[in-house]
C-alpha cells in the first residue's frame, strides 16, 4: 500500500515498458496511416472490386475485437503459415506491430473517407473547372481540407492505439501493463502498481492530446 | 466564321428524371447570353454541360471547332479556356484570395511563381480588392468572394466565361458590386453565358435572351424585344411575375 516505496521499485520496469509501448504505438500508427490513406482511395474508387478489398478489410477488422486480432496474427496465422510449408514465427513485438496496424489502419480509413466526403462536391468542381485533373484537385484543394476536418478523429484513433496497445501484453510483449502484471506477480502490490500505471497512461496522454490541441490550433489559424 | 460555342440536340437525363430536352445553341464570339426561366427549367444543367461538370446523356457541344463531348477529347485542356463562376462561390477556404487565384496557372505549370503572382495583383486590382490579397475567403464579404472567383477564373485566361446565379447567393446591397465587373467583362469582349435572375443586367448588358422551361429553350431574343414583347405565353408569364416586384 506504500505508493512511493512501490513508484521506487516500479518504476525501472514502468520506464522500460514504456518506451515498447511508445515503440510498438508510433510505429504501428505510421504504418496505419499509409494502409488508412490505401484503403481509403479503394473505398472511394470508382471501381467496385477495389471498394469491395476496403470494405471487406474494414469490416472484417470493425467486426472482430482486438484481443481475438491478436491472437489470430500470433498463433494462428504461423499455424496456417506452417501448414502450407512456410516455417513463420512472429516476434511479439511484430504481432503486435501488425495487429495494432492492420487495426487502425481500419479505423483511419473510414475517418480519412468520412473527411472527403464533408468537403463540399464545390470544391472539386470549382478545381476541375480551372483545369486541374482529378489527381491534381485532391492534392491541393480536397485533401489540406479534408485533413483539417478529420485532425480531432485522428488524434482520437491515436490515443485508443496507445491504449489498445496494453492488450499486446497477453502475447508477451514486454510494455507497461506486461512489465506491471510481473511485478505484481512477484510483490503481491497490485494497488500501487496498478495506480503507476494508470498514471503512466494518464501522463502521456494528457501531454498528447495537449499537443494535438496546439496542433489543431496552428492548423486552423 | 464558326460559332465559337455550338451546341446540337443536347441531352440530359439524371435517372428518369429529364432535365434537357433537346438544346440547340449557337454562341458567336464576344457574345453575352443571358439564360432565364424558372427553377428547376434546365438552365444550370445547360451550363454545366458546356463545361462538361455535367455529362451529356446525348448530342453534341463544340467549342471552338473542337468537339468536347468526344470522349478522345482532353476535357483538362479544353477546361482551362473556360471559366466557370459559382453561385456559392466556392473559393478554396484554406487559401488566401490570392493564392486562390495562383493555384491552378501554377499547378497546371502555366505560370512561374512571379508572373503568377503579378497577374493575380493585376486582376484583384481590376476587381477592386487589391487590399484583400492576403484575406482568407471566411473574412471577405459574399461580393467580395464572388469577385476573387471571378479573378480566380480569369487567372486562367480563358475565352468563355460561364457564370451560373452569380449574384443569387448574396445580400442585395452586394449585387451591384459584381454585376459591375461583369459588366466591365462584357464590355472587354469576353463570351458570356449568364444564367440569372437579375432581369436588369439582362436587360442592359445581354446580346441574346434566352427563356428556358421544363428543358427546352423556349424563346430567344434580344433584350430590348424579349421583355417587351414576349411572344410565348410562358415566357410573358415568367417575365410578368419577376418583373412586377
Amino acid at each position: 500500500m506504500d505508493l512511493l516505496r512501490v513508484f521506487g521499485e516500479v518504476q525501472p520496469l514502468l520506464t522500460k515498458g514504456l518506451w515498447i509501448t511508445v515503440e510498438v504505438t508510433v510505429l504501428s500508427l505510421l504504418l496505419a496511416l499509409v494502409i488508412g490513406l490505401i484503403s481509403c482511395f479503394l473505398a472511394l474508387s470508382k471501381r467496385a472490386p477495389l471498394r469491395w478489398i476496403s470494405k471487406v478489410y474494414v469490416g472484417l477488422v470493425r467486426g472482430t475485437p482486438l484481443l481475438v486480432q491478436v491472437f489470430y496474427i500470433y498463433f494462428a496465422i504461423p499455424q496456417l503459415l506452417q501448414l502450407m510449408g512456410f516455417d513463420v514465427r512472429f516476434t511479439p513485438f511484430i504481432a503486435g506491430l501488425i495487429t495494432l496496424t492492420l487495426n487502425a489502419g481500419a479505423y483511419l480509413s473510414e475517418i480519412f473517407r468520412g473527411a472527403i466526403n464533408a468537403v463540399n462536391p464545390g470544391q472539386m468542381e470549382a478545381a476541375r473547372s480551372l483545369g486541374l485533373s482529378h489527381a491534381q484537385a485532391m492534392k491541393k484543394v480536397v485533401l489540406p481540407q479534408a485533413f483539417r476536418i478529420c485532425l480531432p478523429s485522428l488524434v482520437n484513433q491515436f490515443i485508443i492505439t496507445l491504449k489498445d496497445s496494453s492488450l499486446i501484453s497477453v502475447i508477451g510483449l514486454a510494455d507497461i501493463m506486461y512489465q506491471s502484471k510481473i511485478y505484481v506477480g512477484r510483490s503481491m502490490e497490485a494497488f500501487a502498481t496498478y495506480t503507476w500505471v494508470a498514471v503512466y497512461y494518464f501522463v502521456i496522454i494528457t501531454i498528447l492530446t495537449q499537443v494535438a490541441k496546439y496542433v489543431e490550433r496552428k492548423v486552423s489559424a | 466564321m464558326n460559332p465559337q460555342i455550338k451546341i446540337e440536340a443536347l441531352h440530359k437525363c439524371f435517372g428518369e428524371l429529364q432535365v434537357l430536352k433537346g438544346i440547340n445553341l449557337e454562341i458567336e464570339k464576344g457574345q453575352v447570353v443571358c439564360v432565364i426561366g424558372p427553377s428547376g427549367s434546365g438552365k444550370s444543367t445547360l451550363l454545366r454541360c458546356i463545361n462538361r461538370l455535367e455529362e451529356p446523356s446525348s448530342g453534341k457541344i463544340l467549342v471552338d471547332d473542337i468537339e468536347i463531348t468526344d470522349p478522345k477529347n482532353d476535357l483538362n485542356k479544353t477546361r482551362r479556356h473556360i471559366g466557370m463562376v459559382f453561385q456559392q462561390f466556392n473559393l478554396f477556404p484554406h487559401l488566401t484570395a490570392k493564392q486562390n487565384i495562383m493555384m491552378a496557372p501554377l499547378e497546371l505549370k502555366l505560370k512561374n511563381k512571379s508572373d503568377a503572382s503579378k497577374k493575380a495583383e493585376e486582376l484583384l486590382e481590376r476587381v477592386g480588392l487589391r487590399e484583400k490579397a492576403d484575406a482568407m475567403p471566411r473574412q471577405l464579404s459574399g461580393g467580395q468572394q464572388q469577385r476573387v472567383a471571378i479573378a480566380r477564373a480569369l487567372a486562367m485566361e480563358p475565352d468563355i466565361m460561364l457564370f451560373d446565379e452569380p449574384t443569387s447567393a448574396l445580400d442585395p446591397e452586394m449585387v451591384g458590386e459584381v454585376l459591375a465587373v461583369m459588366k466591365e467583362l462584357a464590355s472587354m469582349g469576353m463570351t458570356m453565358v449568364v444564367v440569372t435572375h437579375e432581369m436588369g443586367f439582362a436587360k442592359d448588358v445581354a446580346d441574346r435572351v434566352l427563356f428556358m422551361d421544363e428543358g427546352i429553350i423556349m424563346e430567344e431574343a434580344a433584350p430590348a424585344e424579349m421583355f417587351s414583347n414576349p411572344r410565348n405565353p410562358r415566357t410573358a408569364e415568367f417575365l410578368k411575375k419577376v418583373l412586377t416586384p
